[in-house]
């Protein structure tokens, strides 16, 4: 399956693109998969990876989260609002 | 009540939002942009976020707020988009029966909105360069 991963702040200066689409597999797929995913499709993204968190659905996940093909998938730099 | 705004903050709408007679006490934070951060000085600032999960995590703070302080209202607006010097980049109003317990939740909504809530600012330094701001991540 494609999963679509939105990027915010310093992902997408890095990655120069809102998003990035990577292939998962359709059953069992994994956090932890996804930023295996990423490291591959986009290197210019490796070095923050280790920084970020992933955000399943609106909500942080653990890198043994599940993914399906419907999950709405984020990359989360270190929040700086407020 | 919850909001992300391109507009400029209007502290008094805020204010008024959580009045009542119920009330003995309103705390409002304000976070304003700064001229000089560790001696480097800040033109503007950019601010923008995640909105739908920004969203999410803003209405469960206040849930959580509600259930830990006697809040009768409180109402969290965060501006997006390019803000001046002095411009304020969010308001928190928070009223109780008693003063504690304002001033109490409205830290605690403040420290947590700025640990989980996605929402980045970028500093436009007066030298002209940008730089996307990630605590603890170091020099992106």
């Amino acid at each position: 399956m494609i999963v679509r991963v939105k990027l915010f702040a310093v992902a997408r200066q890095r990655a120069g693109i809102d998003a990035v689409e990577v292939e998962l597999p359709a059953v069992g797929a994994t956090v932890a998969d996804l930023r295996s995913a990423i490291v591959e499709h986009c290197p210019a993204l490796a070095d923050v990876l280790a920084h970020v968190k992933v955000a399943v659905n609106n909500d942080y996940a653990a890198d043994g989260t599940a993914i399906d093909a419907k999950a709405e998938v984020a990359l989360i730099p270190p929040v700086s609002g407020g | 009540m919850i909001a992300l705004t391109h507009e400029p903050i209007d502290c008094n709408r805020v204010l008024a939002s959580v009045a009542s007679n119920d009330v003995g006490a309103v705390v409002l934070f304000l976070g304003t942009t700064r001229e000089f951060t560790h001696g480097r000085q800040t033109e503007s600032l950019d601010y923008e976020c995640y909105p739908e999960m920004a969203e999410k995590k803003l209405h469960e703070l206040e849930h959580e707020a509600r259930h830990r302080w006697p809040v009768i209202e409180c109402h969290i607006v965060h501006r997006l988009g390019t803000l001046k010097l002095g411009e304020a980049s969010i308001a928190i109003a928070v009223s109780c029966p008693h003063r504690n317990d304002a001033f109490e939740a409205g830290k605690w909504l403040i420290d947590t909105i700025k640990q989980v809530v996605p929402i980045w600012k970028r500093e436009n330094w007066s030298d002209g360069t940008t730089e996307w701001v990630h605590p603890g991540m170091g020099k992106p």
